[in-house]
């Protein structure tokens, strides 16, 4: 092989549909594994809530998944659904599921008792109060967590590649296999995915503040 | 994709005595991934732990805890992987030391929010009595903040056993070679019994930092932090996923 570049911009000039289409999978495969987790986690979370002795159940469901490994996750579902989008998504939306149950509940819990009671003494019925009032004062909580989500959701797209999706992460494996040249791949590879990630944490860290205006003036920090 | 008699076949794998030696054997593929995951939680515990300790003791350099914290979310364990290989060549080492590096933020700032977090109340009394700030840390905030530090200890040392399952990946060893190896070969058995044991780790290592964490929890439960807390605080912080 000729010597190249560190970085190969003509190449990466003639190849920007290739990016483009992995970088549109990457965003695709972590919209849909978010948002699927997101419908899955809001309904049980809103019921456990209520009925206290289930929380444990899924709180701890939702962490035995969390626990297996990626590799392993998709290990055990290639043999019945192949190297399908379906084979990827499932331990994506997995690990989202934890992340969304504690938020919820923990956005749910912290609506004043209170207000529920204000709330009902209006006239508001048990519906109304959930739609009208519990969930929008969860909803910073709820959006905290769709921002854990998201960053590490788009980290583990990445891992997907074994399967041969794996959004930008592809540009990994294949530029570690030398498939493409390999350090302008990588480097554009792991660049493309910590922008998206930081991105996602900005966006909606600026989501989650107009959501909640009276937490504005109080210096966020973020951990975790 | 699979028949009927798969788990049969998967059943076979694991009977079969030529994959439970030499070099490419259970054992020795376990081995590899103890010791990929042993090293690494050694060196990171070694290097955040007193990082914590004297940022949660002191209060200095709060900001830079957030700011690995945010960093370590965002680079994908994958993308270190392959990257640190890349730069420093083929082998155990460059492993080593990226999942070194994926395991310090979690250990770092767990073990910080233990240290910070530790009643301040608790805190005026005990120097009121007279202790020094040494006996402070070592006999106050660092038993109080015990089941939070092992917290952090088992999410790094998960994210490690699940990374070093990756290995694989970039040619290194590990449970994660049958995946990969399976993979390349369409041979869904193996595939899937390198899943199984990838799996099984993961709950083993899990389970053993639960216990470690019960038995690092102060007897008359003098703290319990789970409540009041923002959620974006989380009582034991989520950094990363398992991966």
């Amino acid at each position: 092989m000729t010597e190249r570049p560190f970085i190969d911009w003509e190449w990466v000039g003639g190849h920007l549909d290739l990016i483009g289409q992995r970088l549109a999978q990457h965003v695709w495969l972590t919209v849909l594994a978010v948002g699927i987790g997101l419908l899955i986690a809001l309904p049980i979370s809103v019921y456990v809530q209520r009925r206290r002795r289930l929380y444990p159940v899924a709180a701890g469901f939702s962490g035995t998944l969390y626990t297996i490994p990626s590799i392993a996750f998709m290990g055990l579902l290639i043999p019945f659904t192949g190297l399908s989008t379906t084979t990827a998504l499932v331990p994506l939306i997995s690990y989202t599921l934890l992340i969304f149950v504690r938020n919820i509940v923990t956005g749910l819990d912290g609506v004043p008792e209170d207000t529920r009671e204000a709330a009902l003494g209006m006239g508001y019925s048990v519906r109304q109060l959930r739609w009208r009032v519990e969930i929008p004062l969860a909803l910073p909580a709820i959006v905290a967590g769709l921002r854990l989500a998201t960053v590490s959701t788009i980290g583990l797209v990445t891992i997907t590649a074994l399967i041969g999706k794996g959004g930008v992460g592809y540009l990994l494996l294949a530029g570690f296999r030398n498939l493409l040249p390999r350090t302008t791949a990588v480097t554009i590879g792991a660049v493309l995915s910590v922008a998206m990630a930081i991105l996602a944490d900005v966006g909606l860290l600026r989501l989650q503040r107009a959501l909640a205006p009276w937490t504005r003036h109080v210096r966020s920090r973020t951990i975790g | 994709m699979s028949e009927p008699g798969f788990f049969a076949e998967v059943v076979e794998w694991f009977g079969d005595p030529a994959h439970w030696q030499g070099s490419s054997g259970i054992p020795a593929r376990l081995v590899e991934h103890l010791i990929l995951s042993a090293i690494p939680l050694v060196i990171a515990a070694a290097i955040a732990l007193p990082a914590a300790m004297y940022v949660g003791h002191t209060r200095r350099f709060e900001l830079a805890i957030v700011t690995i914290a945010n960093i370590g979310r965002a680079i994908p364990s994958y993308a270190l992987l392959v990257i640190m290989v890349i730069l420093t060549g083929l082998g155990n080492e460059p492993i080593i030391v990226a999942l070194t590096l994926l395991a310090i933020p979690p250990i770092l700032t767990n073990g910080y929010v233990a240290i910070q977090s530790v009643d301040a109340d608790t805190i005026e009394a005990a120097r009121g009595m007279g202790l020094t700030g040494r006996q402070v840390l070592l006999g106050i905030e660092l038993p109080l903040g015990a089941p939070l530090i092992v917290a952090g200890l088992r999410i790094a040392a998960l994210q490690i056993v699940a990374t070093a399952g990756l290995a694989a990946l970039v040619a290194g060893g590990g449970l994660g070679r049958f995946i990969v190896d399976g993979l390349a070969v369409r041979n869904f058995p193996q595939v899937f019994s390198g899943a199984v044991l990838v799996a099984l780790l993961a709950g083993l290592t899990d389970g053993a930092f639960t216990l470690l964490q019960r038995w690092a929890t102060p007897r008359h439960g003098v703290r319990r932090p789970s409540r009041g807390l923002p959620a974006e605080q989380p009582p034991v912080p989520i950094v990363r996923p398992a991966l």
